[in-house]
């Protein structure tokens, strides 16, 4: 139970069913009618250390399925395992406590200090004072509020967005493998949501805990998610993959109307230029002869030279009608049209940028700022194209199969970035 | 028996400060017994109530029917079995305490947040502790507001334990020999301690609340 050494469990849901019956409807019912909540034969492998969203519309039964991880609800058939153990064998109590749980109204204890909300789990584990204040001053500062300003705060004192903080570093406290998450940033106005999301992935980097996470929201979960369950009504999970396979290739109408009509910007939005493949540049240095360089531009498909300095620096291009009958190139002569792009900006923010310079290329630079290649909308477009074909997609009792999406980074195999051009 | 008296005696008043002592802690003592008997009782049934509460709906009833009987009634039945003796004056005015106390202190659960009862589950609290540190704690403002209005209903009732006798009727018994000896030092003293023992009850209460519960007296809101 020490700080920040325990990563992820591998989560995982064996045909999990779970049935409410209707007031009237028999014990037995078999065949009722899907009741909101429901849970249908939900088979889920959540690899250790990833966040897996569960989302869907409301009624889903995406907060069923959570809460049957920390038995807050029993599942009516089906199993639950964490690292291979069936939940249900475990201590109620101590299972809970081993497992991060957020929610979107956060429950902090109104009548105890902040500090002793964060250092709630261990002190229900017998911790002693002076290793619980410790503790809970750590993860005060582990989620971006000063110790020594909030500890002693009450709940009330709180703003929204702080008292969700507090939730995260609450679940956090024991360092627990798992975290459950229900609509963590649901209660919280959009700028903050922003903020929260942004702070939490940063977090997660470091922790790396297995999350599973509940929102209706698909943008949060496309922003949030190695994985993404798209939950359909009657408890049913429509489609099980990475965010980028679930834009590009929807496994039914239901999830392509879920995802909405904007999901060729929403999967621009989270490609990389890095996921492109960067065209070289013909270059020039500043001090070349023009000769040489003119005949480098002639031969270029589109008759232009990038120019650039010293230290491989791109200043901006030339075409090769204009470059001087004599003399060397100058650091003055070329005309910086293009934008520059590093290889973390996104293909939606690089196209923008494009449309705004009205050019077909932008330049990709390192963070030394030298030329790493080229993009253009071209490649952009092929690069879209590609990933509307993509395979095998991952859908519920499958799932075992396909456990091998466990590496679900942002960036899809074989596609090797900024280093092509240089 | 009247005479050229003052109205307010007060040479009389410090000549019987014993007794004026005495009738004080006797009243507070008429006061205080059914009130830590009644909280007792009253937070026992408050939980048993919130963990079934298809019970909280026939004990209300009964201690609704027990609020009803009068109190001088409560006193004239109880008397052929206890006799002139403390209980016949304690278990009615216990009883009396119930149906404030109860509906406060299963007010004051209910009032606990959902979310605050999930998260604390989720957490692994096991049933008992969540009572202890979580509901209990939370439901104690309210709790309070229903002691306070116990105490202070009380020490009004206390007053009529008089008729009982004259071994232990506090400020009533002042006022009662007050009047029949036509005495108005002594009625008005007895009348004029109850109101400000039942002032002081409240406001002590009031303040118990508040050092008890710094969390629910704090500014709201963000920075």
């Amino acid at each position: 139970m020490t700080a920040g050494t325990k990563h992820g469990a591998v989560v995982e849901f064996e045909h999990v069913t779970k049935h409410y019956d209707a007031p009237a409807a028999p014990r037995k019912g078999q065949a009722a009618t899907p009741t909101p909540g429901a849970v249908n034969d939900l088979s889920l492998h959540v690899p250790a250390g990833r966040i897996c969203i569960l989302v869907g519309p409301s009624g889903c039964g995406k907060t069923t399925s959570l809460k049957m991880v920390n038995r807050l609800i029993e599942p009516t058939s089906g199993r639950i395992t964490i690292d291979g153990v069936d939940i249900a064998t475990r201590d109620l109590t101590e299972l809970r406590r081993g497992i991060g749980y957020v929610i979107q109204q956060v429950g902090l204890f109104p009548h105890q200090s902040i500090g002793e909300n964060v250092a709630t789990v261990p002190r229900l584990l017998g911790w002693d004072k002076a290793r619980r204040q410790a503790r809970a001053e750590e993860l005060l500062a582990l989620v971006g509020l000063d110790p020594a300003k909030y500890r002693d705060r009450y709940p009330a004192q709180l703003s929204g967005g702080e008292r969700q903080r507090v939730g995260v570093a609450r679940a956090l406290a024991v360092d627990p493998p798992i975290m459950l998450m229900d609509e963590p940033f649901g209660a919280v106005d959009p700028i903050v949501r922003e903020r929260l999301q942004n702070e939490f992935l940063r977090l997660q980097e470091s922790i790396a805990k297995t999350i599973l996470f509940v929102t209706h929201d698909i943008d949060e979960a496309i922003k949030m998610g190695d994985l993404v369950a798209v939950f359909q009504h009657g408890g049913q999970v429509s489609q099980f993959a990475t965010p980028l396979e679930i834009l590009a290739a929807p496994s039914n109408e239901f999830v392509a109307r879920f995802v909405g009509q904007d999901r060729g910007l929403k999967r621009l939005s989270l490609l990389k230029v890095d996921d492109v493949d960067l065209a070289p540049a013909t270059t020039a240095r500043v001090g070349d002869p023009v000769d040489e360089a003119r005949r480098r531009a002639q031969a270029d498909p589109a008759h232009y030279l990038l120019v650039v300095d010293e230290s491989q620096r791109p200043l901006g291009w030339i075409a090769a009608r204009d470059v001087p009958l004599e003399g060397a190139i100058e650091a003055a002569m070329p005309n910086p049209v293009s934008p520059l792009l590093d290889r973390h900006t996104t293909l939606k923010d690089a196209l923008s940028m494009m449309l705004d310079a009205d050019v077909q290329t932008g330049v990709v630079v390192d963070h030394d700022g030298q030329l790493k290649g080229l993009v253009t909308v071209d490649a952009i477009a092929r690069k879209m194209r590609a990933g509307e074909h993509a395979p095998a997609l991952v859908t519920t009792g499958e799932a075992e199969h396909e456990a091998d999406v466990d590496e679900p980074g942002l960036t899809e195999p074989g596609l090797v970035g900024a280093d092509a051009g240089t | 028996m009247q005479d050229d008296r003052p109205v307010i005696d007060v040479a009389w008043i410090l000549s019987h400060l014993d007794d004026i002592l005495e009738a004080t802690t006797q009243h507070v003592q008429l006061v205080a017994i059914p009130l830590v008997i009644g909280f007792i009782l009253s937070l026992g049934l408050a939980v048993w109530a919130i963990r079934r509460p298809r019970a909280y709906g026939p004990m209300t009833a009964t201690a609704g029917i027990l609020y009803t009987i009068p109190s001088l009634a409560a006193f004239a039945l109880l008397r052929p079995i206890f006799g002139l003796s403390l209980l016949t004056a304690i278990v009615p005015l216990t009883t009396y305490t119930l149906l404030i106390l109860i509906r406060n202190n299963v007010a004051g659960f209910n009032a606990v947040p959902a979310d605050v009862i999930e998260a604390a589950e989720g957490m692994g609290y096991t049933k008992r502790e969540r009572l202890l540190r979580v509901e209990l704690p939370l439901a104690v403002p309210l709790i309070l507001a229903g002691v306070r209005i116990a105490s202070v209903t009380l020490i009004g009732l206390a007053t009529v334990v008089a008729v009982l006798g004259n071994s232990f009727g506090g400020y009533g018994q002042l006022i009662t020999e007050g009047l029949q000896s036509f005495f108005p030092t002594k009625y008005l003293l007895g009348a004029v301690l109850s109101v400000a023992l039942a002032f002081a009850a409240d406001f002590l209460f009031v303040w118990i609340e508040r050092r008890v519960t710094p969390w629910a007296h704090v500014r709201a809101g963000g920075r």
